[in-house]
Protein backbone atom coordinates (compact mmCIF):
# COMPACT_ATOMS: atom_id res chain seq x y z
CA UNK A 1 0.00 0.00 0.00
CA UNK A 2 2.44 2.42 0.87
CA UNK A 3 4.86 1.48 -2.20
CA UNK A 4 1.61 2.22 -4.35
CA UNK A 5 1.42 5.83 -2.22
CA UNK A 6 5.01 6.47 -3.32
CA UNK A 7 4.22 5.72 -7.12
CA UNK A 8 1.76 7.68 -6.57
CA UNK A 9 3.32 10.39 -5.60
CA UNK A 10 6.04 10.25 -8.33
CA UNK A 11 3.48 10.03 -10.90
CA UNK A 12 1.98 13.14 -10.36
CA UNK A 13 5.18 15.15 -9.87
CA UNK A 14 6.08 13.38 -13.37
CA UNK A 15 2.88 14.13 -15.09
CA UNK A 16 2.67 17.58 -13.91
CA UNK A 17 5.81 18.30 -15.66
CA UNK A 18 4.30 16.31 -18.74
CA UNK A 19 1.03 18.64 -18.20
CA UNK A 20 3.04 21.53 -18.09
CA UNK A 21 5.36 20.77 -21.88
CA UNK A 22 2.10 19.38 -23.36
CA UNK A 23 0.02 22.40 -22.79
CA UNK A 24 2.20 23.89 -25.23
CA UNK A 25 2.05 21.39 -27.90
CA UNK A 26 -1.65 22.28 -27.23
CA UNK A 27 -1.92 25.40 -27.65
CA UNK A 28 -0.13 25.62 -30.55
CA UNK A 29 -2.10 23.24 -31.84
CA UNK A 30 -5.23 24.77 -31.62
CA UNK A 31 -4.20 28.11 -32.84
CA UNK A 32 -2.17 27.28 -36.28
CA UNK A 33 -3.32 23.23 -36.70
CA UNK A 34 0.30 22.21 -36.99
CA UNK A 35 2.59 20.42 -34.07
CA UNK A 36 5.43 22.02 -33.05
CA UNK A 37 8.06 19.28 -33.46
CA UNK A 38 10.62 21.40 -31.90
CA UNK A 39 8.57 22.66 -28.65
CA UNK A 40 10.47 19.47 -26.53
CA UNK A 41 14.01 21.30 -27.44
CA UNK A 42 12.81 24.88 -26.50
CA UNK A 43 11.99 22.35 -23.07
CA UNK A 44 16.11 21.44 -23.73
CA UNK A 45 17.68 25.28 -24.23
CA UNK A 46 15.25 25.84 -21.09
CA UNK A 47 17.24 23.28 -18.74
CA UNK A 48 20.67 24.83 -19.86
CA UNK A 49 19.56 28.38 -19.86
CA UNK A 50 19.02 27.71 -15.84
CA UNK A 51 22.16 25.60 -15.41
CA UNK A 52 24.24 28.55 -16.81
CA UNK A 53 22.03 31.45 -15.03
CA UNK A 54 20.99 29.40 -11.49
CA UNK A 55 24.99 29.29 -10.06
CA UNK A 56 24.93 32.88 -10.26
CA UNK A 57 21.54 34.23 -9.21
CA UNK A 58 22.22 31.69 -6.17
CA UNK A 59 25.51 33.57 -5.73
CA UNK A 60 23.83 37.31 -5.80
CA UNK A 61 20.91 36.17 -3.51
CA UNK A 62 23.67 34.99 -0.71
CA UNK A 63 22.84 31.44 -1.22
CA UNK A 64 19.23 31.33 -0.46
CA UNK A 65 17.22 28.94 -2.97
CA UNK A 66 13.95 30.04 -1.77
CA UNK A 67 14.81 33.43 -3.46
CA UNK A 68 17.07 32.25 -6.16
CA UNK A 69 14.51 29.67 -7.28
CA UNK A 70 11.79 31.69 -8.50
CA UNK A 71 14.37 34.62 -9.97
CA UNK A 72 15.95 31.35 -12.23
CA UNK A 73 12.77 30.16 -13.20
CA UNK A 74 11.37 33.67 -14.14
CA UNK A 75 14.55 34.38 -16.47
CA UNK A 76 14.55 30.76 -17.74
CA UNK A 77 10.63 31.43 -18.69
CA UNK A 78 11.63 35.15 -20.82
CA UNK A 79 14.41 33.38 -22.21
CA UNK A 80 12.49 30.43 -23.39
CA UNK A 81 9.34 32.45 -24.77
CA UNK A 82 11.68 34.69 -26.52
CA UNK A 83 13.49 31.55 -28.41
CA UNK A 84 9.81 30.43 -29.28
CA UNK A 85 8.47 33.86 -30.46
CA UNK A 86 11.64 33.74 -32.75
CA UNK A 87 11.48 30.34 -34.35
CA UNK A 88 8.11 31.12 -34.84
CA UNK A 89 8.91 34.49 -36.73
CA UNK A 90 11.98 32.90 -38.49
CA UNK A 91 10.75 29.83 -39.21
CA UNK A 92 6.78 29.12 -39.70
CA UNK A 93 5.19 32.51 -40.08
CA UNK A 94 7.02 32.72 -43.81
CA UNK A 95 5.40 29.28 -44.21
CA UNK A 96 1.95 30.65 -42.88
CA UNK A 97 -0.15 30.00 -46.17
CA UNK A 98 1.79 26.52 -47.50
CA UNK A 99 0.38 23.61 -47.00
CA UNK A 100 0.37 21.96 -43.19
CA UNK A 101 2.72 19.06 -43.65
CA UNK A 102 5.49 22.24 -45.17
CA UNK A 103 5.23 23.61 -41.56
CA UNK A 104 5.15 20.15 -40.01
CA UNK A 105 8.30 19.33 -42.04
CA UNK A 106 9.94 22.30 -40.91
CA UNK A 107 9.16 22.00 -37.39
CA UNK A 108 11.18 18.61 -37.59
CA UNK A 109 14.37 20.68 -39.17
CA UNK A 110 13.98 23.18 -36.37
CA UNK A 111 14.06 20.40 -33.90
CA UNK A 112 17.58 18.93 -35.42
CA UNK A 113 18.80 22.54 -35.55
CA UNK A 114 18.09 23.01 -31.66
CA UNK A 115 19.33 19.36 -30.66
CA UNK A 116 22.77 19.21 -32.49
CA UNK A 117 23.44 23.10 -32.11
CA UNK A 118 23.17 22.54 -28.94
CA UNK A 119 25.51 19.84 -29.09
CA UNK A 120 27.91 22.21 -30.85
CA UNK A 121 27.60 24.98 -28.63
CA UNK A 122 27.15 22.63 -24.68
CA UNK A 123 29.02 20.13 -26.05
CA UNK A 124 27.07 16.41 -26.21
CA UNK A 125 28.26 15.26 -22.28
CA UNK A 126 26.02 15.44 -19.70
CA UNK A 127 25.57 18.29 -17.77
CA UNK A 128 25.14 18.40 -13.68
CA UNK A 129 22.14 20.32 -12.84
CA UNK A 130 22.61 22.54 -9.93
CA UNK A 131 19.97 22.13 -7.13
CA UNK A 132 17.03 24.47 -6.75
CA UNK A 133 14.98 22.97 -4.74
CA UNK A 134 15.90 22.80 -1.32
CA UNK A 135 16.47 18.90 -0.75
CA UNK A 136 14.62 17.23 2.53
CA UNK A 137 12.26 14.72 3.07
CA UNK A 138 8.87 16.22 4.13
CA UNK A 139 7.37 13.19 5.13
CA UNK A 140 9.75 10.32 5.76
CA UNK A 141 8.35 6.73 7.00
CA UNK A 142 9.90 3.39 7.21
CA UNK A 143 8.16 2.81 3.22
CA UNK A 144 7.22 6.28 1.95
CA UNK A 145 9.73 9.06 1.28
CA UNK A 146 7.74 12.68 -0.16
CA UNK A 147 10.71 15.01 -0.07
CA UNK A 148 9.96 18.84 -1.12
CA UNK A 149 11.21 18.27 -4.95
CA UNK A 150 7.67 16.39 -5.68
CA UNK A 151 6.09 19.22 -3.48
CA UNK A 152 7.17 22.37 -5.47
CA UNK A 153 6.84 20.40 -8.91
CA UNK A 154 3.14 19.96 -8.38
CA UNK A 155 2.95 23.20 -6.74
CA UNK A 156 4.71 24.99 -9.10
CA UNK A 157 2.70 23.07 -12.14
CA UNK A 158 -0.62 23.75 -10.55
CA UNK A 159 0.00 27.07 -9.88
CA UNK A 160 1.15 27.76 -13.43
CA UNK A 161 -1.92 26.08 -14.91
CA UNK A 162 -4.33 28.47 -12.70
CA UNK A 163 -2.47 30.86 -14.21
CA UNK A 164 -3.11 29.91 -17.95
CA UNK A 165 -6.41 28.90 -16.96
CA UNK A 166 -7.50 32.88 -15.90
CA UNK A 167 -5.49 34.02 -19.09
CA UNK A 168 -6.56 32.07 -21.64
CA UNK A 169 -10.35 32.63 -20.09
CA UNK A 170 -10.18 35.58 -18.36
CA UNK A 171 -8.30 38.09 -19.95
CA UNK A 172 -9.01 39.92 -23.79
CA UNK A 173 -6.18 38.47 -25.24
CA UNK A 174 -7.04 35.08 -24.09
CA UNK A 175 -10.24 35.36 -25.23
CA UNK A 176 -8.32 36.27 -28.78
CA UNK A 177 -6.16 33.63 -28.61
CA UNK A 178 -9.80 31.21 -28.49
CA UNK A 179 -11.20 33.46 -31.46
CA UNK A 180 -8.47 33.05 -33.67
CA UNK A 181 -8.44 29.28 -33.07
CA UNK A 182 -11.52 29.34 -33.71
CA UNK A 183 -10.68 30.89 -37.69
CA UNK A 184 -8.17 33.12 -38.12
CA UNK A 185 -10.22 35.11 -40.85
CA UNK A 186 -13.32 35.90 -38.79
CA UNK A 187 -10.96 36.89 -35.62
CA UNK A 188 -9.69 39.32 -38.08
CA UNK A 189 -12.24 41.06 -38.60
CA UNK A 190 -12.79 41.92 -35.18
CA UNK A 191 -9.23 43.85 -35.52
CA UNK A 192 -7.50 41.14 -33.92
CA UNK A 193 -3.77 40.92 -35.18
CA UNK A 194 -3.31 37.44 -35.80
CA UNK A 195 0.40 37.32 -35.37
CA UNK A 196 0.57 39.13 -31.94
CA UNK A 197 -1.89 36.37 -30.92
CA UNK A 198 0.13 33.52 -32.38
CA UNK A 199 3.55 35.50 -31.08
CA UNK A 200 1.34 35.49 -27.68
CA UNK A 201 0.78 31.56 -28.11
CA UNK A 202 4.33 30.70 -28.50
CA UNK A 203 5.44 33.09 -25.63
CA UNK A 204 2.75 31.01 -22.51
CA UNK A 205 3.48 27.60 -24.49
CA UNK A 206 7.70 28.19 -24.70
CA UNK A 207 6.96 29.76 -20.93
CA UNK A 208 5.51 26.69 -19.64
CA UNK A 209 8.08 24.39 -21.49
CA UNK A 210 10.79 26.25 -19.60
CA UNK A 211 9.07 25.91 -16.20
CA UNK A 212 9.03 22.43 -17.10
CA UNK A 213 12.46 22.08 -17.68
CA UNK A 214 13.75 23.52 -14.41
CA UNK A 215 11.13 21.15 -12.70
CA UNK A 216 12.47 18.21 -14.85
CA UNK A 217 16.21 18.87 -13.90
CA UNK A 218 15.57 19.76 -10.71
CA UNK A 219 14.46 16.14 -10.36
CA UNK A 220 16.55 14.35 -13.08
CA UNK A 221 20.15 16.82 -12.65
CA UNK A 222 21.87 14.98 -15.97
CA UNK A 223 20.69 17.56 -18.56
CA UNK A 224 22.47 17.15 -22.31
CA UNK A 225 21.23 18.96 -25.77
CA UNK A 226 18.99 15.17 -26.46
CA UNK A 227 17.19 15.75 -23.12
CA UNK A 228 14.07 17.58 -25.07
CA UNK A 229 13.15 14.59 -27.31
CA UNK A 230 11.67 11.84 -25.04
CA UNK A 231 10.13 14.01 -22.40
CA UNK A 232 8.60 16.34 -25.86
CA UNK A 233 7.63 13.07 -27.68
CA UNK A 234 5.61 11.63 -24.00
CA UNK A 235 3.98 15.42 -23.90
CA UNK A 236 2.72 15.16 -27.26
CA UNK A 237 1.36 11.93 -26.38
CA UNK A 238 -0.59 13.50 -23.31
CA UNK A 239 -1.57 16.38 -25.85
CA UNK A 240 -3.61 13.56 -28.09
CA UNK A 241 -4.26 11.34 -25.26
CA UNK A 242 -6.09 14.01 -23.53
CA UNK A 243 -7.41 15.76 -26.79
CA UNK A 244 -5.11 17.73 -29.07
CA UNK A 245 -6.05 21.76 -28.83
CA UNK A 246 -8.02 21.09 -25.58
CA UNK A 247 -6.14 22.48 -22.26
CA UNK A 248 -7.88 20.31 -19.61
CA UNK A 249 -6.67 17.28 -21.91
CA UNK A 250 -3.34 18.23 -22.11
CA UNK A 251 -3.03 18.42 -18.09
CA UNK A 252 -5.26 15.31 -17.85
CA UNK A 253 -2.76 13.58 -20.64
CA UNK A 254 0.19 14.66 -18.79
CA UNK A 255 -1.13 13.25 -15.69
CA UNK A 256 -2.02 9.97 -17.41
CA UNK A 257 1.34 9.75 -18.91
CA UNK A 258 3.06 10.37 -16.03
CA UNK A 259 1.48 8.25 -13.26
CA UNK A 260 1.38 4.97 -16.19
CA UNK A 261 4.93 5.40 -16.44
CA UNK A 262 6.40 5.50 -12.67
CA UNK A 263 3.41 2.10 -12.39
CA UNK A 264 5.12 0.61 -15.45
CA UNK A 265 8.52 0.95 -14.25
CA UNK A 266 8.16 0.63 -10.51
CA UNK A 267 6.11 -3.25 -10.55
CA UNK A 268 6.79 -4.18 -14.46
CA UNK A 269 9.92 -3.05 -15.53
CA UNK A 270 11.83 -0.11 -15.81
CA UNK A 271 12.79 -0.93 -19.21
CA UNK A 272 9.09 -0.60 -20.54
CA UNK A 273 9.24 3.41 -19.02
CA UNK A 274 9.83 4.90 -22.80
CA UNK A 275 7.49 2.24 -24.67
CA UNK A 276 4.44 2.76 -22.42
CA UNK A 277 3.56 6.20 -24.04
CA UNK A 278 3.72 4.67 -27.65
CA UNK A 279 1.65 1.90 -26.66
CA UNK A 280 -0.86 4.63 -25.36
CA UNK A 281 -0.36 6.69 -28.25
CA UNK A 282 -0.94 3.61 -30.90
CA UNK A 283 -3.97 2.57 -28.40
CA UNK A 284 -6.03 5.89 -29.24
CA UNK A 285 -4.79 6.33 -32.38
CA UNK A 286 -6.94 2.87 -33.21
CA UNK A 287 -9.53 3.86 -31.09
CA UNK A 288 -10.46 7.83 -29.82
CA UNK A 289 -8.39 9.64 -32.36
CA UNK A 290 -10.27 12.42 -30.80
CA UNK A 291 -8.87 12.06 -27.73
CA UNK A 292 -10.20 11.90 -24.18
CA UNK A 293 -11.65 15.69 -23.90
CA UNK A 294 -11.21 15.92 -27.90
CA UNK A 295 -13.62 17.23 -30.13
CA UNK A 296 -13.94 16.41 -34.03
CA UNK A 297 -12.87 19.62 -35.98
CA UNK A 298 -16.03 21.65 -36.73
CA UNK A 299 -17.00 21.28 -40.78
CA UNK A 300 -15.42 24.21 -41.87
CA UNK A 301 -17.91 26.35 -44.27
CA UNK B 1 -33.79 61.66 -43.15
CA UNK B 2 -30.48 63.92 -43.13
CA UNK B 3 -28.65 62.91 -46.00
CA UNK B 4 -24.63 64.45 -46.26
CA UNK B 5 -23.55 64.01 -49.49
CA UNK B 6 -19.90 63.74 -48.75
CA UNK B 7 -19.10 60.04 -49.57
CA UNK B 8 -17.57 57.82 -46.99
CA UNK B 9 -16.66 54.58 -48.79
CA UNK B 10 -15.56 55.32 -52.63
CA UNK B 11 -14.34 52.25 -55.08
CA UNK B 12 -12.47 52.93 -58.30
CA UNK B 13 -12.14 50.06 -61.12
CA UNK B 14 -11.85 47.21 -58.42
CA UNK B 15 -10.78 43.97 -60.00
CA UNK B 16 -10.64 40.85 -57.89
CA UNK B 17 -9.34 37.46 -59.32
CA UNK B 18 -10.12 33.93 -57.88
CA UNK B 19 -6.87 32.23 -59.34
CA UNK B 20 -7.43 33.09 -63.11
CA UNK B 21 -11.33 33.64 -63.15
CA UNK B 22 -12.28 37.47 -62.40
CA UNK B 23 -14.78 38.03 -59.86
CA UNK B 24 -15.01 42.01 -59.94
CA UNK B 25 -14.22 43.37 -63.33
CA UNK B 26 -13.59 47.04 -62.59
CA UNK B 27 -16.36 48.11 -60.50
CA UNK B 28 -16.94 51.52 -59.06
CA UNK B 29 -19.05 52.60 -56.41
CA UNK B 30 -19.69 55.21 -53.29
CA UNK B 31 -21.31 54.93 -50.45
CA UNK B 32 -22.61 58.65 -48.83
CA UNK B 33 -22.00 59.06 -45.04
CA UNK B 34 -25.12 58.37 -42.78
CA UNK B 35 -27.39 56.36 -45.75
CA UNK B 36 -28.03 52.65 -46.22
CA UNK B 37 -26.49 50.99 -49.50
CA UNK B 38 -27.54 47.68 -50.96
CA UNK B 39 -25.73 45.66 -53.71
CA UNK B 40 -28.15 43.33 -55.02
CA UNK B 41 -27.72 40.19 -57.62
CA UNK B 42 -27.92 36.95 -58.09
CA UNK B 43 -25.85 33.99 -56.26
CA UNK B 44 -22.09 33.86 -57.96
CA UNK B 45 -22.31 37.87 -58.85
CA UNK B 46 -19.60 39.12 -57.02
CA UNK B 47 -21.35 40.76 -54.07
CA UNK B 48 -19.75 38.84 -51.05
CA UNK B 49 -16.46 38.94 -52.98
CA UNK B 50 -16.71 43.16 -52.95
CA UNK B 51 -17.37 42.62 -49.05
CA UNK B 52 -14.20 40.71 -48.75
CA UNK B 53 -12.35 43.02 -50.84
CA UNK B 54 -13.39 46.20 -48.48
CA UNK B 55 -12.67 44.44 -45.50
CA UNK B 56 -9.16 43.25 -46.36
CA UNK B 57 -9.76 39.18 -46.24
CA UNK B 58 -9.08 39.01 -49.97
CA UNK B 59 -6.17 40.58 -51.97
CA UNK B 60 -6.97 43.21 -55.06
CA UNK B 61 -5.66 42.94 -58.06
CA UNK B 62 -6.18 46.50 -58.97
CA UNK B 63 -8.25 49.42 -58.48
CA UNK B 64 -8.82 51.19 -55.39
CA UNK B 65 -10.52 51.20 -52.36
CA UNK B 66 -10.60 54.58 -49.85
CA UNK B 67 -12.94 55.73 -46.76
CA UNK B 68 -12.90 59.09 -45.94
CA UNK B 69 -9.26 60.22 -46.62
CA UNK B 70 -7.74 57.16 -46.58
CA UNK B 71 -6.78 54.67 -48.55
CA UNK B 72 -7.35 51.22 -47.08
CA UNK B 73 -6.63 49.01 -50.55
CA UNK B 74 -4.95 45.65 -49.46
CA UNK B 75 -4.32 46.56 -45.58
CA UNK B 76 -4.80 43.36 -43.57
CA UNK B 77 -7.81 43.08 -41.96
CA UNK B 78 -7.09 43.94 -38.70
CA UNK B 79 -5.93 47.67 -39.83
CA UNK B 80 -8.63 48.08 -41.61
CA UNK B 81 -11.06 47.52 -38.61
CA UNK B 82 -8.52 50.28 -36.88
CA UNK B 83 -10.58 52.49 -39.60
CA UNK B 84 -13.45 52.14 -38.71
CA UNK B 85 -15.29 49.31 -40.66
CA UNK B 86 -16.61 46.44 -39.77
CA UNK B 87 -17.88 43.26 -41.41
CA UNK B 88 -20.90 40.87 -40.49
CA UNK B 89 -19.26 38.09 -42.64
CA UNK B 90 -22.05 35.82 -45.07
CA UNK B 91 -22.96 32.52 -43.57
CA UNK B 92 -22.75 34.25 -40.44
CA UNK B 93 -19.34 33.35 -38.93
CA UNK B 94 -19.60 33.60 -35.31
CA UNK B 95 -17.30 31.66 -32.82
CA UNK B 96 -18.68 28.54 -31.88
CA UNK B 97 -16.69 28.14 -29.08
CA UNK B 98 -17.20 31.52 -27.03
CA UNK B 99 -20.06 32.58 -25.01
CA UNK B 100 -22.41 35.24 -26.26
CA UNK B 101 -20.98 37.72 -24.32
CA UNK B 102 -17.43 37.07 -25.46
CA UNK B 103 -18.36 37.01 -29.22
CA UNK B 104 -19.75 40.47 -28.49
CA UNK B 105 -16.48 41.89 -26.80
CA UNK B 106 -14.34 40.61 -29.47
CA UNK B 107 -16.65 42.80 -31.59
CA UNK B 108 -14.85 45.68 -29.33
CA UNK B 109 -11.71 43.92 -29.26
CA UNK B 110 -9.79 47.74 -30.89
CA UNK B 111 -11.81 49.82 -28.33
CA UNK B 112 -10.31 51.34 -25.42
CA UNK B 113 -13.32 52.80 -24.17
CA UNK B 114 -14.86 50.22 -22.11
CA UNK B 115 -17.68 52.63 -20.20
CA UNK B 116 -19.11 53.64 -24.31
CA UNK B 117 -18.50 49.32 -25.18
CA UNK B 118 -20.29 48.24 -21.87
CA UNK B 119 -23.54 51.13 -22.66
CA UNK B 120 -23.68 48.94 -26.53
CA UNK B 121 -23.74 45.97 -25.06
CA UNK B 122 -26.57 47.48 -23.90
CA UNK B 123 -27.74 49.12 -26.83
CA UNK B 124 -27.17 45.41 -28.55
CA UNK B 125 -28.95 43.19 -25.87
CA UNK B 126 -31.90 46.10 -26.34
CA UNK B 127 -32.43 45.68 -30.04
CA UNK B 128 -32.09 41.64 -29.67
CA UNK B 129 -33.89 40.48 -26.13
CA UNK B 130 -33.10 36.93 -27.00
CA UNK B 131 -29.29 37.11 -26.75
CA UNK B 132 -29.53 38.60 -23.59
CA UNK B 133 -31.41 35.66 -22.12
CA UNK B 134 -28.42 33.37 -23.98
CA UNK B 135 -25.51 35.59 -22.53
CA UNK B 136 -23.38 32.71 -21.08
CA UNK B 137 -24.33 30.40 -23.89
CA UNK B 138 -21.53 29.32 -26.42
CA UNK B 139 -22.11 30.45 -29.59
CA UNK B 140 -22.11 27.06 -31.20
CA UNK B 141 -25.39 26.19 -29.32
CA UNK B 142 -27.71 29.27 -30.50
CA UNK B 143 -30.07 28.99 -33.61
CA UNK B 144 -29.42 30.19 -37.12
CA UNK B 145 -31.52 33.56 -36.53
CA UNK B 146 -29.68 33.88 -33.35
CA UNK B 147 -26.43 33.17 -34.41
CA UNK B 148 -27.87 35.59 -36.96
CA UNK B 149 -28.72 38.64 -34.34
CA UNK B 150 -25.11 37.63 -32.97
CA UNK B 151 -23.21 38.27 -36.16
CA UNK B 152 -25.28 41.39 -36.68
CA UNK B 153 -24.49 42.84 -32.79
CA UNK B 154 -21.12 42.65 -33.15
CA UNK B 155 -20.59 44.10 -36.00
CA UNK B 156 -22.31 47.13 -34.12
CA UNK B 157 -20.03 46.77 -31.02
CA UNK B 158 -17.43 47.48 -33.20
CA UNK B 159 -19.18 50.78 -33.21
CA UNK B 160 -17.95 51.47 -36.76
CA UNK B 161 -18.11 54.22 -39.32
CA UNK B 162 -19.06 52.03 -42.47
CA UNK B 163 -20.89 48.48 -41.48
CA UNK B 164 -20.70 45.71 -43.95
CA UNK B 165 -23.79 43.18 -44.06
CA UNK B 166 -23.37 40.34 -45.75
CA UNK B 167 -26.94 38.45 -46.51
CA UNK B 168 -28.30 38.60 -43.13
CA UNK B 169 -31.52 37.18 -44.44
CA UNK B 170 -29.52 33.79 -45.06
CA UNK B 171 -31.26 31.04 -43.90
CA UNK B 172 -33.96 32.52 -41.07
CA UNK B 173 -37.40 32.71 -41.16
CA UNK B 174 -38.99 35.59 -42.63
CA UNK B 175 -40.52 36.84 -38.77
CA UNK B 176 -36.85 37.35 -37.65
CA UNK B 177 -35.64 38.45 -40.92
CA UNK B 178 -38.01 41.05 -40.92
CA UNK B 179 -36.98 42.14 -36.98
CA UNK B 180 -33.09 42.40 -38.32
CA UNK B 181 -34.39 44.57 -41.43
CA UNK B 182 -36.35 46.66 -38.78
CA UNK B 183 -32.72 46.79 -36.18
CA UNK B 184 -30.77 47.73 -39.72
CA UNK B 185 -33.13 50.95 -40.14
CA UNK B 186 -32.80 51.73 -36.65
CA UNK B 187 -29.41 51.47 -36.35
CA UNK B 188 -28.40 53.66 -38.93
CA UNK B 189 -31.09 56.40 -38.09
CA UNK B 190 -30.25 56.11 -34.31
CA UNK B 191 -26.50 55.71 -34.38
CA UNK B 192 -26.30 57.29 -37.81
CA UNK B 193 -24.33 54.52 -38.87
CA UNK B 194 -23.55 54.05 -42.87
CA UNK B 195 -23.94 50.44 -43.77
CA UNK B 196 -23.36 48.69 -47.31
CA UNK B 197 -25.76 45.88 -47.60
CA UNK B 198 -25.41 42.59 -49.60
CA UNK B 199 -28.87 40.91 -50.41
CA UNK B 200 -30.32 38.31 -52.25
CA UNK B 201 -33.27 39.40 -50.88
CA UNK B 202 -33.70 42.17 -53.27
CA UNK B 203 -36.88 43.23 -52.03
CA UNK B 204 -36.50 43.95 -48.82
CA UNK B 205 -33.09 45.43 -49.41
CA UNK B 206 -34.38 47.75 -51.70
CA UNK B 207 -37.50 48.98 -49.32
CA UNK B 208 -35.03 50.17 -46.54
CA UNK B 209 -31.70 51.56 -48.50
CA UNK B 210 -31.57 54.49 -49.88
CA UNK B 211 -29.37 54.15 -52.98
CA UNK B 212 -28.45 50.67 -54.59
CA UNK B 213 -26.56 48.71 -57.08
CA UNK B 214 -27.29 45.91 -59.43
CA UNK B 215 -24.22 43.67 -59.99
CA UNK B 216 -23.79 41.32 -62.52
CA UNK B 217 -21.12 38.73 -62.79
CA UNK B 218 -18.91 41.17 -61.59
CA UNK B 219 -20.06 44.28 -63.38
CA UNK B 220 -22.45 47.02 -61.80
CA UNK B 221 -25.40 47.12 -64.82
CA UNK B 222 -27.45 49.34 -62.96
CA UNK B 223 -27.51 52.01 -59.91
CA UNK B 224 -29.67 54.57 -58.66
CA UNK B 225 -31.55 55.69 -55.63
CA UNK B 226 -33.58 52.63 -54.56
CA UNK B 227 -36.78 53.15 -55.04
CA UNK B 228 -35.55 54.26 -58.97
CA UNK B 229 -34.64 50.51 -59.03
CA UNK B 230 -37.37 48.71 -57.67
CA UNK B 231 -39.20 50.29 -60.57
CA UNK B 232 -36.57 49.24 -63.06
CA UNK B 233 -38.36 46.62 -65.70
CA UNK B 234 -35.48 44.60 -65.84
CA UNK B 235 -34.73 44.09 -62.12
CA UNK B 236 -38.33 43.75 -61.32
CA UNK B 237 -38.35 40.81 -63.61
CA UNK B 238 -34.51 39.18 -62.35
CA UNK B 239 -34.76 39.87 -58.88
CA UNK B 240 -38.41 40.76 -57.71
CA UNK B 241 -39.53 37.92 -59.18
CA UNK B 242 -42.73 39.78 -60.86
Amino acid sequence: MSEFLQQVINGISLGSIYALIALGYTMIYGILRFINFAHGDVFMVGAFIGYFVAPHVISLTGGSLWIAAPIVLIVTMVGCSALGVTIEKLAYRPLRSRPKLTVLITAIGVSFFLEYGGQLVFGPDPKLFPTLIPSSSLINTQHVVIGTNSIVVILTAIVLMLLLRFIVYNTKMGTAMRAVSFDHRVASLMGINIDSVISFTFVLGSGLAAAASLLYASVYPSINPLMGIFPGLKAFVAAVLGGIGNLAGAALGGLIIGITETFVSGYISSSYRDAIAFAILILILLFKPSGILGRHDRDKV
Amino acid sequence: MSQLSESMLEVTSLEVKYGAIAALRGISLSVKTGQIVTMIGANGAGKSTLLRAISGLIRVCSGNISLGDADITNLPPHRIVGFGVSHAPEGRMIFANLTVRENLEMGAYLRRDSDAVAGDLDRVFLLFPRLKERINQQGGTLSGGEQQMLAVGRAMMARPKLLLLDEPSLGIGPILVKAIFQTIVEINRELGMTILLVEQNAHLALKIAHYGYVLETGNIILEGPSSEIACNELVRKAYLSE
